[in-house]
């Protein structure tokens, strides 16, 4: 029996080699394939000389390994119990932010000096489970010269996202379960077709790993999973293959992450103008593996609008497109399988993506409303109009505050005078009740006079709806602040307090009251599971859409006195969900589904559509033995499962489980 | 959301009784005028949205709902936009209510000046008090009390009044706005006018259900209306109309508000006002308009001696938890939210459940007097009792209707005779008691007359009886189905007495608050109390009664028997009787000098057949099971008998058994 199978399953492969093989001879009728032999040498000179990535293959040197971002770049309460930002590399880094320790305790009842949660120093290798290797696939990888680890940090670092649940995990030193058991590092397309290739072969799972950022549950390594497990990891391939300007496009290696990718086009005068508030370490497979959205989505269009040609590794072999045409009606459209696929059908390798020239202009702005209902109103006008800037985004009540909290030391007393100033005459002059108003922030782009003309026609709008010209101070931090926020959670987590966002997409007339159920649903949950203090619930409409919007939430506690933290923070995201997706919310708009939401996954899409996903990841593996189909997961350790089998598993020999990216704090 | 702090299951054993408070104690003692000039802030809902009375109506006619509904009539009708808008206007203007705490303030004087007269009390349950107070802060809220009195409306924004909480708003029916200068000081008193039946007017719904639901999301003021839909003739509960309740949970189902809450409230009185005018309403005199005059003619009523009320706020019942895992509200998202649609079907059942729910929370606190008891035993000894008997009797009833979770109001440390010969006093028109001999009270002797005018007398004192009765009819109804039922089954097998149970059950759903999927659950509660009152023992082989089960079954048994036999008479009329041109009009009428005819010839002796009220339900329960249709024919609806339906129900309603399957396989 097993010499049948094992013949069987060599001819198979054979078979399956012969037509990869085939398909590549194929493409050599369109020119470009003709490089690929030479592609992973030829790709440094293309794009300009040696070119560093910010990510190392040993990402641990510069990051975290337990929490958010570079390692050099934290917040904390110094002895004199005032916060700051370590660091060089923000334009918050190295200052003291006053007014933040007293929002703090004030906040989540927590107390700076006496109630400290510390994390784990370092990781232990020893709680570690040993690597099951497969001795045959790491023959054949040796043997390709693909660099690979399987040391115990690397792979830590690349079994997880940033999950409440995962973070915490490692602040405690628990670990996980399961980790991949070997790290690879492709350099190029051919080096991703090598390895799918003897995974298959050898029976080996692949899971995808761009720039770590998912916070979707994507990156887990099912506890159960007897193969071995590779993590592949993209950050090598972060190259321009070439920039086309007359057709403002340029192709580039999947693996890059969005602060390399901006600065290298930027040093030719261009850019994507995508800019997910992940963008520093987010990678472009990640994107559209997610179908992430960038903050200037206005102008620029999320990834779909972005991407005009990909090309995929499958366990059936590569996959694009034969032409790089701006539209098609070729059916439906294959990229959007991929979009939003979260690596559970291949891994993107090489995208071409739209640029544009740099904007000339930039302006910032911010208008203060009296309160939430004021300035949704507006947001709506906005969107009706077709004349949201880059960016615009509302900030309830409690996050303005909390955005005043981060204010960091006025030097002069002068700024402190007119500080004093402003804020006297919104809320003593206008009559703005300092607890109700809220703020949007705004972001123009484009040449000069157009900048000023738009900005003239929004603050009228914003007028009609009882808006104030806040400054432009005021718009620019608030966008600083979306890329320092994400450091913010860890500093809770020194103090006993948790914390995350979610986000979903609704339509215009139901923004309201899905923004107050939501909020009242998570106190209440909290207060019914125990949670001792007032959470933190908070939210903002981030994006507008010609028939919605999307909404970020924050949601914080302090968990003193809880015996599982975690787990309580889980069931009152769980209620928090159910209550978006009652008040017609999506199930996301650009985080993605990933593990922590494939229980709403068929709700979401109905039994037909969750079938045709299914056919579809069918196709793509139907060689598969039958037998190997029922694969099935289960998670004791984190209580919600893993997204979809019926989008992700884990057939026969490869599990591709991308997630580079998730569009942090959007 | 755990459902079980917001809304505890019904145990009423494990019931805390609540404390009660006498408001009118400090009425006698302090000045009414100071009273009703006093301050009054009112707790108000945290979201509220201040508004003015007008500026409501402005609200609901720009609605997009209204505005949408204004429009398809228009293009229906063909008149012009503007027509219809001033024809929604005009709806609103008749409707809406005037809310003025001038007019509160007026009535809180005149009524204080009343219920000092006409009432010894009227108890407030304090713990309910606070709830409400700390629920209208949080949500929007329903307040919902039983009908018994005109009474009722006027009693609960005084109570409201009283304990500073916010006024409500009440649905009242358009018959009030008849009464000239009241009607118009009841509007201004918070109270709202619907018409009684409005069914194909499209227009009509769109700018009343607006008008209640703006209200309700604004939290303008707690809402208030009676499930029962009209007060109850024979102080049973009603099978409750889901109409109001349906648009009251709308908001909260297409998330316009987090959460609604739903206070039920029990108005028990010990006395009611329309006592015998209400059984001469049942008997086929017509019920006098509601007039300023009429009222005033009523002040002789003022002389008179009606006892203690006892109102009940009970647990707010939040209708999140309720339709949590019932109701998938994602399903009311596809579709916007203006458009008047018919409620879903799990959404009308779910309103259908939650509405008996709640009147079986309302039934559940009532208060219950000595005399209900009382009444209960001398209808089923319409000859009369001896005094002694009487009292012993009442008390042995006291115990097995508190074993049945009864909330009894017995006077503390009082001696039994005292407690009865003080009730029977209380309603020395309805009882007399010469020489230790009990009776009812029939008529004036002295003058002559025929003898349908002395059956019609003493069907008016027996009716009026019975009305007490009924209000005990909630603690024994599942009981006494199944003493019913053990006593007709072939056997004493679960099953042969679950299908006899489950026969009477569907019979009498429109006659009690019996909930049409609660069989099994009621059953099983039937058991569980028959068993804990030593009636019966549930063994392997089924239901048996015990050596102790004799007067408990037979006084259980003889509960339903007026209502067995009124069923039956129907069938026994409709089968006989009924031509294929009996209209449902001259129905009514035709049972009753059907049963007139009997009665007088002796051979039937139940007064309550001649009850519009129960005929009524007994023909809706036949046209619910289909024995017998409503054809239209012309302008007039008839009545189709199905005469082999009829005999079965009638030998099953009997006792007689072997028709029974046929009967069990129609239904």
């Amino acid at each position: 029996m097993a010499s049948n199978s094992n013949s069987s399953e060599r001819q198979r492969i054979a078979q399956q080699r012969l037509r990869i093989i085939a398909g590549h001879l194929q493409k050599h009728e369109d020119g470009e394939s003709g490089l690929i032999a030479t592609e992973c040498k030829a790709e440094a000179a293309g794009s300009n000389g040696a070119n560093k990535g910010t990510m190392p293959k040993k990402r641990q040197e510069v990051m975290k390994w337990n929490g958010w971002g570079y390692s050099d770049s934290k917040f904390l309460f110094n002895k004199k119990g005032q916060a700051e930002f370590t660091g060089k590399r923000y334009r918050l880094s190295g200052m003291i932010l006053p007014s933040l320790q007293e929002w703090f305790e004030n906040t989540f009842g927590a107390s700076v000096k006496q109630h400290k949660s510390p994390a784990t120093p370092a990781l232990n290798p020893g709680a570690l489970p040993p690597p099951n290797l497969n001795a045959a696939f790491l023959k054949d990888l040796k043997a390709t010269g693909i660099p690979f680890s399987h040391e115990a940090d690397d792979r830590v670092f690349r079994a997880h996202g940033h999950c409440l649940h995962e973070i915490f995990a490692l602040r405690e030193g628990r670990g996980f379960q399961r980790v991949p058991d070997t790290v690879v590092w492709p350099n190029c397309h051919n080096d991703v077709v090598k390895i799918v290739e003897m995974a298959c072969k050898h029976n080996v799972c692949v899971i995808p790993y761009g720039g770590g950022t998912s916070v979707t549950g994507a990156l887990e390594c099912p506890p159960n999973e007897t193969r071995s497990i590779v993590s592949l990891d993209t950050s090598q391939m972060n190259h321009i293959l070439w920039l086309d300007e007359k057709n403002l496009v340029a192709r580039i290696e999947a693996g890059i992450i969005g602060q390399d990718l901006e600065r290298l086009l930027n040093e030719r005068g261009y850019c994507t103008g995508h800019e997910p508030d992940s963008m520093e370490f987010s990678s472009l497979g990640g994107w559209v593996a997610t179908r992430a959205s960038g903050m200037k989505k206005n102008i620029y269009g999320n990834i779909e609008d972005l991407v005009v040609h990909m090309k995929v590794v499958t366990p059936r072999g590569v996959f694009e497109k034969s032409c790089q045409g701006p539209r098609m009606s070729t059916g439906p459209d294959i990229h959007h399988f991929i979009l939003g696929s979260e690596g559970t059908l291949g891994v993107v390798t090489e995208v071409t993506m739209k640029i544009r020239p740099i904007p000339e202009y930039q302006k910032y702005g911010s208008v203060v409303f009296p309160n939430f209902e004021a300035g949704v109103a507006c947001l709506r006008e906005v969107a009706k109009q077709r004349c949201a800037p880059a960016s615009i985004r509302l900030m309830d009540n409690e996050q303005f505050q909390f955005g005043h909290a981060l204010k960091p030391q006025v030097s002069s007393i002068f700024t402190n005078f007119v500080e004093g100033l402003k804020k006297f005459y919104i809320t003593k002059f206008k009559g703005f009740d300092p607890h109700q108003l809220c703020v949007a922030t705004l972001l123009f782009e484009g040449d000069r006079e157009r900048v000023l003309q738009h900005e003239k026609q929004v603050y009228d709008i914003a007028a009609k709806f009882g808006g104030l010209a806040a400054g432009e101070d005021n718009g620019q931090r608030g966008y600083i602040l979306t890329f320092v926020i994400a450091y913010l959670r860890d500093l809770g987590l020194e103090y006993y307090v948790v914390a995350e966002s979610f986000e979903t997409s609704v339509p215009w007339d139901r923004v309201l009251d899905l923004c107050r159920n939501v909020k009242e649903r998570i106190t209440r949950e909290c207060k019914e599971r125990g949670v001792q203090f007032q959470p933190l619930t908070s939210c903002r409409v981030t994006q507008t859409y010609d028939a919605g919007a999307c909404v970020y939430f924050y949601f914080a506690f302090n968990y003193r006195g809880l015996a599982d933290p975690v787990r309580t923070y889980e069931q009152v995201e769980h209620a928090a969900r159910d209550e978006i997706l009652s008040n017609g919310g999506s199930l996301s708009h650009h985080h993605g589904v990933g593990k922590l939401r494939k229980e709403w996954m068929k709700e979401s899409i109905s039994d037909v559509g969750l079938g045709m996903l299914k056919s579809v990841k069918d196709q793509l593996n139907s060689e598969r033995p039958k037998w190997l189909h029922s694969f099935q997961v289960s998670r004791p350790c984190v209580s919600r499962n893993v997204q979809a089998e019926c989008l992700s598993t884990t057939q026969q020999c490869i599990r591709l489980h991308l997630t580079h990216c998730k569009n942090r704090c959007q | 959301m755990a459902s079980a702090t917001l809304y505890s299951q019904r145990d009423p054993m494990l019931k805390k009784r609540d404390d009660f408070e006498d408001i009118l104690e400090e009425r006698r003692k302090s000045s009414d005028l100071k009273y009703a000039l006093r301050c009054y802030a009112p707790v108000l809902y945290k979201g509220l949205t201040p508004c003015k009375a007008n500026m409501l109506k402005n609200m609901v006619l720009q609605s997009d709902n209204v505005k949408y509904v204004i429009n398809q009539v228009s293009l229906e009708s063909g008149e012009a936009l503007d027509i219809v808008h001033e024809e929604a206007s005009v709806i609103l203007e008749e409707m809406a209510h005037r809310l003025q705490i001038s007019t509160v303030r007026f009535f809180a004087y005149a009524l204080t000046k009343a219920f000092k007269t006409i009432f010894q009390h009227i108890c407030v349950n304090m713990d309910g008090i606070q709830r409400l107070q700390q629920a209208i802060q949080e949500h929007p809220v329903v307040l919902l009390p039983s009908h018994r009195s005109y009474m009722d409306f006027l009693l609960m924004s005084y109570i409201l009044y009283t304990y500073d909480l916010a006024l409500p708003v009440i649905a009242a029916g358009m018959d009030f706005m008849g009464m000239k200068i009241i009607g118009e000081m009841l509007r201004m008193s918070g109270a709202f006018f619907i018409r009684r039946s409005f069914g194909g007017d499209k227009l009509y719904w769109a700018v009343f259900s607006e008008y209640v639901k703006t209200m309700l999301r604004n939290g303008f003021a707690p809402i208030e209306f009676f499930l029962e839909g009209t007060r109850s003739r024979t102080c049973k509960s009603l099978t409750p109309k889901t109409g109001l309740l349906n648009i009251v949970m709308e908001p909260f189902f297409k998330g316009e508000v987090f959460d609604v809450h739903l206070v039920p409230v029990s108005i028990s009185y010990e006395r009611i006002l329309e006592e015998t005018l209400y059984a001469r309403e049942l008997l086929g005199v017509p019920k006098p308009k509601e007039s300023t005059s009429g009222l005033l003619k009523a002040r002789r009523i003022l002389s008179e001696n009606y006892g203690s009320i006892h109102v009940y706020f009970g647990q707010p019942v939040s209708v999140r938890s309720l339709a949590q895992g019932t109701i998938n509200r994602s399903k009311y998202t596809l579709v916007p939210r203006h458009l008047p649609r018919k409620p879903m079907e799990e959404t009308q059942s779910f309103v259908n459940d939650t509405a008996y729910r709640i009147v079986r929370l309302q039934e559940d606190s009532m208060v219950l007097k000595p005399w209900v008891l009382m009444a209960s035993l001398l209808l089923q000894n319409l000859e009369g009792l001896e005094l002694s008997v009487l009292t012993e009797q009442t008390l042995w009833l006291r115990g097995l209707a508190q074993c049945y979770g009864a909330f009894m109001d017995w006077p503390d440390h009082a001696p039994a005779a005292k407690v009865v010969s003080s009730s029977l006093a209380l309603h020395k028109g309805l009882v007399c008691v010469s020489e230790g001999w009990v009776s009812l009270v029939v008529g004036e002797p002295q003058v002559p007359m025929t003898a349908e005018e002395a059956l019609f007398n003493r069907a008016v004192s027996v009716l009026s009886c019975a009305s007490y009765r009924n209000q005990v009819l909630h603690v024994f109804i599942r009981p006494a189905i199944l003493a019913v039922a053990m006593h007709n089954a072939d056997s004493s097998k679960k099953d042969e007495v679950y299908n006899c149970f489950s026969f009477l059950y569907t019979m009498f759903s429109n006659e009690f608050i019996l909930c049409p999927g609660d069989t099994v659950q009621d059953f099983d509660e039937a058991c569980y109390l028959l068993v804990k009152s030593g009636a019966v023992q549930t063994l392997q082989q089924g239901i048996v009664g015990t050596d102790r089960s004799q007067p408990i079954l037979s006084f259980l048994k003889g509960l339903l028997d007026s209502f067995l036999q009124g069923y039956q008479l129907v069938c026994r009329f409709l089968r006989e009787e009924a031509s294929d041109g009996l209209t449902e009009k001259q129905y009514v009428p035709a049972v009753r000098s059907f049963a007139v005819k009997l009665i007088l010839a002796g051979n039937l002796r139940c007064y309550e057949v001649l009850s519009s009220d129960m005929q009524k339900n007994a023909l809706a329960a036949l046209l619910r099971t289909g024995a017998v249709r409503k054809v239209k024919i012309a302008d007039q609806v008839t009545l189709k008998v199905n005469k082999m339906a009829l005999n079965s129900f009638e030998d099953t309603l009997g006792g007689h058994l072997p028709t029974q399957k046929a009967v069990l396989a129609r239904l």
